[in-house]
């Protein structure tokens, strides 16, 4: 009696432990399909078609007329939004942070707008403000200054859709950090700024460095804003990414493949350094 | 005497530097506030004035248009569908990161981050490179008579591609947070797996979980840059509502354009407000 009760619990615990091992299987199984497929897959074809006969016919693509105008643009503009953003994203942070003022919650609320609006919506709001069309953009055409169509509105449309990051990356950490020790070295006759620079500034110094990272990475394969207030100039205003919408379009994807694979690398080192940084970032908290 | 003077003299000395401390303070706010006036308070007022500018009437004219409605539609089945995907999935991702430990577990990690690495442009070049003529799959489909590229599958495969992060990295943080106590309890009461997760999992994720769908479908809806590469931009056919306003640009139909991007601006601003509600509902409730 007691030995059959105690088969019986066996046979179905053995049963459940199959039943817990198939359903362990299968999930594990559809995320590493759901990955390999949607994510893995896309990209090794592009960069399987870029490197497809070795990097000569990588170099080979990149002599295109533009290519290498367009990859350098982007990196340069890239990397102005970032040193840009890294500055003013801190200084935001800071003050939504530390300052009691009224309208703080909607100036926040202001920060994670571009997260929401697209980012051809982003290109069409500033070709309305800045551009030829309105007061404002031929006010400044008027004083030597051209926004749309020009490298200025690349990086000004860059700047508005990678606004949240560095705000984003930098807020958690000041609001985790104790205000004590700045109120100590205020206390000690420390200025404002001096405080700001020796206590404030290497605690959160990883965090502006990874939000900057980010806005670099998403910046050199930003397409929708750029590509309407860019005006798409060869050798001027056209940058890699539409150039790669240029190439698609014409039917050469291989060339197209070559820049994006360039492009690729550049931007998938950059995340992988900020990954590491934020990694570290939580490994160091307790 | 002379001990008072000295400590009036500290006294304003306090005083001033207050005073300069609230100086101080009210340029760095204002500082703040003139960035995001010229990044995006004056461009947002600028779209608007510019699509009034023909008077309000004339705000609603493409919306009877045939083709801008189609657009919309179709903006709004894609977003559909790819919401759906990727909050099932994301959810199956997350878990599987968080809860099995396996190798390759890093790697897959990574993984999940590589659209945020890659431009949409080339997301959609490499949907091209799989399904268009030559393609590793084009012979596959073209034999059973299914059209992938200039077609709605490519477009909502690229869509997909975009938006799965969102709702894995939302989830992830949560799902280590709350830990395994519960749903052990759970399941030592003898409540299945699915009761444990309906029941136990998902109420606690289920703030993370809307922020990620949230933030996923402001990327559905505002997609351009791969669509715009596998549409075959045909109208009336492949047209999402950014794709109308691309081509309304290029052909200099301003007027249209701005309307039409005003309205996904609005959809856009009440999405963000829902993200606002959440952030502050996980805040509240962390706190409680």
């Amino acid at each position: 009696m007691a030995s059959a009760a105690h088969a019986v619990e066996r046979r179905w615990s053995l049963s459940s432990r199959t039943a817990a091992r198939l359903r362990h299987w299968s999930l594990r199984t559809a995320a590493v399909a759901y990955l390999l497929l949607m994510i893995a897959l896309p990209a090794a074809v592009v960069i399987h078609k870029g490197f497809a006969r070795g990097l000569g016919d990588l170099r080979a693509a990149l002599a295109y007329p533009g290519a290498t105008g367009a990859i350098w643009l982007t990196l340069a503009t890239s990397t102005a939004a970032a040193a840009i953003n890294a500055v003013f994203g801190t200084l935001i942070a800071f003050v939504l942070v530390r300052f009691r003022f009224p309208g703080r919650r909607l100036l926040g609320a202001l920060v994670d707008l571009p997260l929401a609006i697209p980012t051809l919506v982003t290109g069409v709001m500033l070709v309305a403000l800045y551009g030829p069309n309105s007061p404002i953009g031929r006010t400044l055409e008027g004083v030597g200054i051209q926004v749309v169509f020009a490298q200025l509105g690349i990086l000004l449309a860059l700047l508005v859709v990678t606004l949240p990051f560095v705000v984003r990356a930098v807020q958690p950490v000041l609001l985790e950090l104790d205000p004590v020790e700045e109120e100590a070295a205020r206390t000690l006759g420390a200025s404002g700024w001096t405080t700001f620079r020796r206590i404030v500034l290497p605690a959160i110094r990883p965090a502006i460095a990874a939000g900057a990272l980010l806005v670099f990475a998403r910046s050199l394969g930003e397409f929708g804003s750029v590509v309407i207030v860019s005006g798409n100039i060869t050798g001027r205003t056209l940058t890699a990414p539409v150039l790669i919408f240029q190439l698609a379009s014409q039917f050469k994807p291989e060339q197209a493949a070559a820049v994006a694979s360039v492009l690729f690398a550049i931007s998938f080192g950059t995340v992988l350094i900020t990954t590491r940084l934020t990694r570290a970032r939580k490994a160091e908290a307790p | 005497m002379s001990a008072g003077a000295g400590v009036r003299r500290k006294h304003d000395r306090a005083r001033m530097r207050r005073g300069r401390g609230v100086a101080v303070r009210g340029a760095l706010v204002t500082v703040c506030v003139l960035y995001l006036a010229v990044l995006l308070l004056a461009p947002l007022g600028g779209i608007v004035w510019q699509a009034r500018k023909p008077g309000w009437s004339a705000l609603g004219d493409p919306f009877t248009r045939s083709d801008v409605v189609h657009a919309f539609w179709l903006t709004a089945i894609i977003a559909l569908i790819t919401v759906a995907v990727t909050t099932a999935f994301g959810v199956i991702v997350a878990w599987v990161l968080i809860r099995h430990r396996f190798r390759g577990r890093a790697l897959l990690n990574g993984l999940v981050d590589l659209p945020f690495a890659l431009s949409p442009v080339t997301v959609g070049l490499a949907c091209v490179l799989l399904f268009g003529r030559g393609g590793w799959f084009h012979e596959f489909f073209a034999a059973r008579g299914i059209q992938i590229i200039f077609a709605l599958p490519s477009m909502v495969l690229v869509t997909i591609f975009i938006s799965i992060p969102f709702t894995i990295r939302e989830v992830q943080p949560v799902l280590e947070e709350i830990g395994t106590e519960e749903e052990d309890a759970a399941r030592t009461l003898g409540a299945s797996v699915l009761q444990t997760f309906f029941r136990v999992t998902l109420p606690n994720i289920r703030w993370g979980l809307l922020y990620g769908i949230a933030l996923s479908a402001a990327r559905a809806i505002g997609e351009i840059g791969a669509v715009l590469v596998v549409s075959g931009l045909i109208q009336g056919r492949t047209e999402t509502a950014t794709l109308y306003i691309y081509r309304a640009m290029e052909e200099r139909k301003t007027a249209s354009a701005y309307a039409v991007a005003l309205t996904l601006a609005g959809v856009s601003i009440l999405i963000l407000a829902a993200i606002e509600w959440l952030k502050h509902k996980r805040t509240r409730e962390d706190e409680a």
